[in-house]
């Protein structure tokens, strides 16, 4: 399965440890020191309290599914990737992560319990994460 | 914080197209801004306020220059607040605070678009990344109808709220399209029809989005000085709120959006409640959309929206909460994607007994809502409490 012509991520210097964490296989989030919020997406200052005491930290990489929806068509985008399962992935860490997951669709519901994968993209450096359905 | 001032909307128009493909954005402002003038009684030198959320082709926060400068205006305020579609509704409580701080009389408020014949795949396209949020959305291929398919489906979770409930929506909306000579889908359906229709994003079916359509609306706000002066029926705003709701570190409810707050400032300005309200300008991007900003104004209890809608309660005339008698952005209308504009013209229309004659309601006090981005991330809300001004 190639990246293209999916679009990649833009990635910042705030954000670069993200995504180059994800090409080597981590899922990461931030935390903040001061009031404990763990939050997604990555920014600089912590969006509860502004403080700049905020560090990445690994997740585990499991959570479920919060909510789906299944794109049915879809234009300017691989005809071989529909139907597109986006989600919403409740991380054990805490945070709501917007995802695909790749699965048959009849194989989600709120709930489900999903874990991390990651796809490479064009810069191999860095990697995008998506989800699938695991078993307890 | 009290509006002392009367502030009063003394001029709407919507503009008849709902495909220009030989016209201009820019052209199609002027149509609409001439149209709204006119229908107030007042001249383009009385002007002396402008807002627009821009021209959706240009992607540039210099449109109002571009706008302002095609118009030939020369305003003493201009407000170019941009929160997708909801923005229409915002121009008009931002528009009151002008006239209120004495920055301006006579405000024109107008919008445009040609997102239908520019070919724009507006609900299940794709979209090259523009935000630095799209980076972790956007990427995965997140759609506007996917978006909203996620609020529907945790809210179906949640709540037990069913397709068929849904479906209530469009069928209310499409009952009201059929008088409406300008809507672009005019057919009455039913639940079935709905239910039946191809899914788009699990679980919206195609009947649950809105039209793709060019056009526009203008609405002209007027302070109570210059209102006193013109022999027409206006328009008095009662109340008005807008918020923002968004993706909250990773603790985004889809089930709720901000009206909760933008229609509880509104009704607390106006001094009234979900109660008073006798009519309702709902934007209704999606059938979704309408069903949490029901629950979300005070219409009923936080996950009852499903039972509410059922058995016609939006259907005009004689549903307790009659809702988008022009047939709404489902059926009708929904210039540029920003159906904002469409709401308050619409509830202009109802309180000047202006509607349709098989679906005008007797409605002392209107209220209109615009939802403006996504559900799935981020969105404005603005309501509006409109009322007769001699109720
Ligand atoms: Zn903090």
């Amino acid at each position: 399965m190639t990246w293209e012509p999916r679009p990649v991520p833009d990635v910042t210097p705030e954000t670069e440890p993200y995504w180059t964490a994800a090409g080597d296989g981590e899922l990461l989030v931030r935390k903040c020191h001061d009031c404990g919020l763990v939050y997604h997406y990555p920014r600089s200052l912590c969006p509860d309290c502004f403080s700049e005491a905020v560090e990445w930290c690994e997740t585990s990489g499991h959570g479920e599914i919060y909510s789906y929806s299944v794109a049915r068509t879809m234009s300017g985008w691989p005809d071989e990737d529909l139907p597109l399962v986006l989600a919403y992935v409740e991380l054990e860490a805490g945070p709501r992560i917007m995802s695909i997951v790749d699965a048959d669709p009849s194989a989600v519901e709120i709930g489900t319990h999903v874990a991390v994968r990651f796809v490479d993209a064009a810069d191999s450096t860095i990697a995008v994460p998506v989800f699938v359905p695991v078993t307890d | 914080m009290t509006a002392t001032e009367p502030v009063s909307i003394a001029g709407a128009f919507e503009h008849p197209t709902r495909e220009a493909p030989d016209k201009s954005t820019m052209q199609l402002h002027a149509e609409v801004a001439k149209g709204a003038l006119e229908d107030a009684g007042l001249e383009k030198r009385d002007v002396d306020g402008y807002f627009t959320a821009g021209v959706p082709e240009y992607e540039t926060g210099l449109s109002p220059l571009v706008m302002a400068d095609y118009l030939g205006l020369d305003p003493s305020y201009t407000d170019t607040t941009d929160f997708g579609g909801s923005s229409y509704v915002a121009h008009v409580g931002h528009a009151a605070s002008a006239i209120r701080d004495g920055r301006c009389d006579v405000a024109l408020v107008t919008l445009a678009g040609r997102p239908r014949s520019r070919g724009q795949a507006t609900g299940s396209g794709a979209r090259e990344l523009r935000t630095f949020q799209d980076s972790f959305e956007r990427v995965y291929g997140a759609t506007n109808v996917t978006m909203y398919g996620m609020a529907a489906q945790r809210h179906m979770h949640e709540y037990g709220t069913t397709s068929e409930q849904l479906a209530e929506i469009r069928v209310a909306a499409s009952h009201h399209a059929q008088y409406n000579e300008h809507a672009m889908y005019r057919e009455p359906v039913s639940v079935d029809d709905v239910v039946d229709s191809r899914m788009v994003a699990d679980p919206l079916h195609l009947l649950d989005c809105c039209v793709v359509s060019d056009g526009g609306g203008a609405l002209v706000v007027v302070s109570e000085d210059v209102r006193s002066k013109l022999d027409r029926d206006c328009v008095e705003l009662l109340g008005f709120g807008e918020a923002i709701g968004h993706h909250d570190a990773g603790r985004i409810d889809v089930t709720t959006t901000a009206a909760d707050r933008s229609g509880s400032r509104a009704f607390a300005e106006a001094g009234l409640g979900p109660e008073h309200v006798e009519y309702a300008s709902i934007y209704d991007s999606f059938t979704v959309t309408v069903l949490e900003a029901i629950e979300d104004l005070g219409f009923c209890e936080k996950g009852e929206g499903g039972p509410f809608v059922e058995g016609g309660t939006l259907q005009a005339p004689d549903g307790d909460l009659p809702f988008n008698t022009d047939g709404g952005g489902l059926c009708s209308n929904h210039p540029a994607n920003r159906g904002g504009m469409t709401k308050v013209i619409e509830a202009v229309r109802q309180l000047r007994r202006e509607a349709n004659p098989e679906v005008q309601v007797d409605a002392d006090v209107a209220l209109a809502h615009g939802t403006g981005g996504s559900l799935g991330t981020r969105h404005g809300a603005a309501t509006v409490v409109l009322g007769r001004e001699d109720r």
